[in-house]
């Protein structure tokens, strides 16, 4: 057994240094499989409760025309969330398994997510920000070397192109708007821009899972290398839209043409992580609703599905 | 023109307030795959009630010559204003409760936009030409669903049941008749409601076999929304609906 | 809790438009093929991606064994007179 073994992980090694895919059916470490797993459902997981921030403005969203546009933009986010439990499952973890993990705490999400959206400028902020921060992290992912992972990505980035445009646009509409609505959106950036920039994670020399990750084609670019590019990106884009980026030591480095950024409160992002943030309880309340309360639901659909199955059976015999 | 307008009004109205309601259940599906659909419904309805208040706000700017948008219909009107039949607004309740008032509505809009593909009024010939595919597939939708869920477990049995006889004391309305539509009906520009009660019935009728429950009889009747006497949890739907939109008077979004 | 909750997983194929093969897009959960069908025209087709949609129960696929790759898939890499690239002809031949 351990020359057999030995001969599927020199497989695996070779197809990883190759830069090939790794498929479902495949031999693969159980650490690659575990790590892969809880990666992909915290992925799915993030989608499926990032559909509440936004889905708060639904009823309220000012126009119809933004309204249709929030609308497709928390449908996709469901799509993106099921795209990716199905990329999680054909590793052998039912979705109804993840899903578990996610109501009693033992799997996270994107801690983003946590905070509340009080306004309509919010829908703007994240789309713009939350939303151009997790393209940042996610482009990379469609080179992933596992398949279906890689696949899912694929498809996510490309409907997501339309996401960070919509709110950089409402953005743009707010702040050529009248006073009111720019302060809004100076207030929604106020608000937004520590958490966006802290969902890269905590500095490389900091994280956990680097090295392995890298060795395994799953991650591609440090969280320090892949902020520095995000922040870079946006800090013109404000400039654009007239508003002020909340970090008074923000500068740009005339040598390397990166802009610095002031200290971040990590000891903030890990209060929120752990469950401290300002809507943890509620977004976990409200999945935990939905799925509890769906229970009589899917078990009607199930039973219907065995009466019909039964009926047929019987017809044919 | 009046007739047309308000006709037109009304269809909108029927449209939004039940996407309306629709986005109030988004997060809360019992299963994700459901969240889809009933955006998918959603953004249905919020396109066909775009269409008709752009052709609202086009007729009744060439009686005032004042120019409005989809929006001054949306967000600018007093909840007795809205015209939508009761039962699109009803609250959602339980699954069997939002199930039940899709259906229903759906068993009538329907053959609704069929027949009015055949409208003399070629603006709203086109708007059916594009709803009744939408409204074919939410028909399927929900009409699977509530043969699940009467023909489910005893639980599901019972709430769709329930959902029925609350819901069905707001179908009547469906196929009233008024003076405005007569106008109407008279020119082909539409056609008259109770023609459609058979079709209506029939697809009901099978359907609620098909999922074991029973058809209430007896029932009388709630009216009222197009005279602009809608429920009590009206306003706070219509509130919602305007609250950011009135309070920024003018702006654009 | 009376019954299970939890639907079984359907493959999804997505043909694109008329004249092409229906190609897998990913998987939906249903209690039942109907529903497995409206869920898949939800999840795969919002974007005009599809024609035509084909679901069928993940459990009744049979997969080849990844471990068989080299006796199913190599003995055909030397019959390369298979391809047509293998056979030169003199450039007279224009196309053939």
């Amino acid at each position: 057994m351990a020359a057999d073994t030995d001969a599927l992980q020199k497989r695996f090694d070779q197809l990883i240094d190759a830069d090939d895919r790794i498929e479902p059916r495949d031999w693969m470490p159980d650490e690659y499989r575990k790590t892969l797993v809880r990666q992909i459902a915290q992925h799915a997981h993030s989608e499926v409760i990032g559909m509440q921030p936004e889905g708060n403005w639904l009823t309220r969203a000012p126009s119809l025309r933004r309204k249709a546009i929030l609308t497709a933009k928390v449908q996709d986010e469901a799509g993106h969330g099921l795209y990716l439990y199905g990329a999680a499952e054909t590793l052998g973890t039912p979705r109804e398994e993840l899903l578990d993990r996610l109501h009693n705490g033992r799997q996270k999400y994107s801690s983003i997510f946590n905070y509340p959206t009080l306004t309509w400028a919010d829908m703007g902020a994240i789309g713009w920000l939350v939303d151009g921060a997790a393209i940042m992290n996610q482009v990379p992912l469609c080179r992933c070397s596992y398949g279906p992972y890689a696949r899912a990505m694929v498809r996510i980035c490309k409907e997501e192109s339309f996401h960070q445009r919509q709110g950089f646009q409402i953005m743009l509409t707010l702040a050529n708007g009248t006073p009111g609505q720019q302060a809004m959106a100076q207030d929604a950036l106020d608000r937004w821009w520590w958490p966006s920039i802290m969902m890269f994670g905590p500095p490389d020399s900091e994280s956990v899972h680097g090295d392995q990750n890298t060795r395994w084609g799953i991650k591609r670019f440090g969280n320090d290398e892949l902020r520095q590019k995000f922040i870079d990106a946006t800090v013109p884009q404000a400039d654009l839209l007239g508003l002020t980026i909340p970090d008074p030591d923000l500068r740009l480095d005339e040598e390397t043409g990166n802009y610095l950024h002031g200290p971040i409160d990590w000891g903030h992002f890990w209060d929120v992580v752990k469950g401290n943030g300002p809507c943890n309880r509620e977004r976990l309340g409200t999945r935990v609703d939905a799925h509890e309360g769906g229970t009589w639901v899917r078990q009607a659909a199930t039973a219907y599905a065995e009466k019909q199955a039964k009926r047929a059976t019987e017809a044919a015999a | 023109m009046k007739p047309l307008l308000t006709y037109t009004l009304r269809q909108g109205d029927r449209a939004l307030i039940l996407a309306q309601r629709l986005l109030e259940t988004i997060t809360h599906a019992p299963e994700i795959e459901e969240d889809m659909a009933l955006s998918n419904l959603a953004l249905d309805l919020i396109g066909q009630a775009r269409a008709l208040y752009t052709y609202v706000a086009e007729i009744e700017g060439d009686i005032d010559g004042a120019v409005r948008d989809e929006n001054h219909y949306a967000y600018c009107r007093e909840q007795h204003e809205f015209q939508n039949p009761l039962l699109v607004e009803q609250p959602n309740g339980d699954f069997a409760q939002i199930i039940v008032r899709q259906f229903l509505h759906d068993a009538y809009a329907f053959p609704y936009w069929r027949v009015m593909q055949h409208s003399t009024d070629e603006t709203l010939a086109a708007i059916a030409a594009k709803s009744v595919k939408e409204t074919a597939y939410h028909l399927r939708h929900s009409r699977s669903w509530l043969v699940r869920l009467g023909d489910g477990t005893d639980e599901s049995h019972r709430r769709a049941q329930a959902a029925v006889d609350q819901m069905w004391r707001y179908t009547g309305e469906l196929f009233e008749t008024d003076e405005v539509e007569q106008a109407l009906v008279s020119a082909s520009i539409a056609f008259d409601p109770d023609e459609l009660r058979n079709t209506w019935l029939h697809t009901v009728a099978g359907t609620l076999t098909e999922a074991t429950l029973e058809m209430p009889d007896d029932v009388v009747m709630q009216n009222g929304g197009r005279s602009g006497r809608h429920s009590e949890s009206f306003s706070r739907l219509i509130g919602e609906l305007q609250v950011l939109a009135r309070a920024h008077p003018g702006a654009t979004w | 809790m009376s019954g299970k909750a939890d639907w079984p997983l359907w493959e999804v194929f997505v043909r694109a438009k008329r004249g092409v093969s229906h190609v897998h897009a990913g998987t939906v959960h249903a209690p039942d093929a109907e529903l497995a069908l409206q869920n898949a025209r939800d999840l795969f087709t919002r974007r005009s991606e599809g024609v035509s949609l084909w679901v069928v129960k993940s459990n009744d696929i049979t997969a080849s064994d990844p471990n068989d790759r080299e006796s199913l898939f190599d003995p055909a890499d030397d019959k390369t007179f298979r391809h047509p690239t293998d056979f030169e002809l003199p450039d007279e031949v224009a196309n053939m």
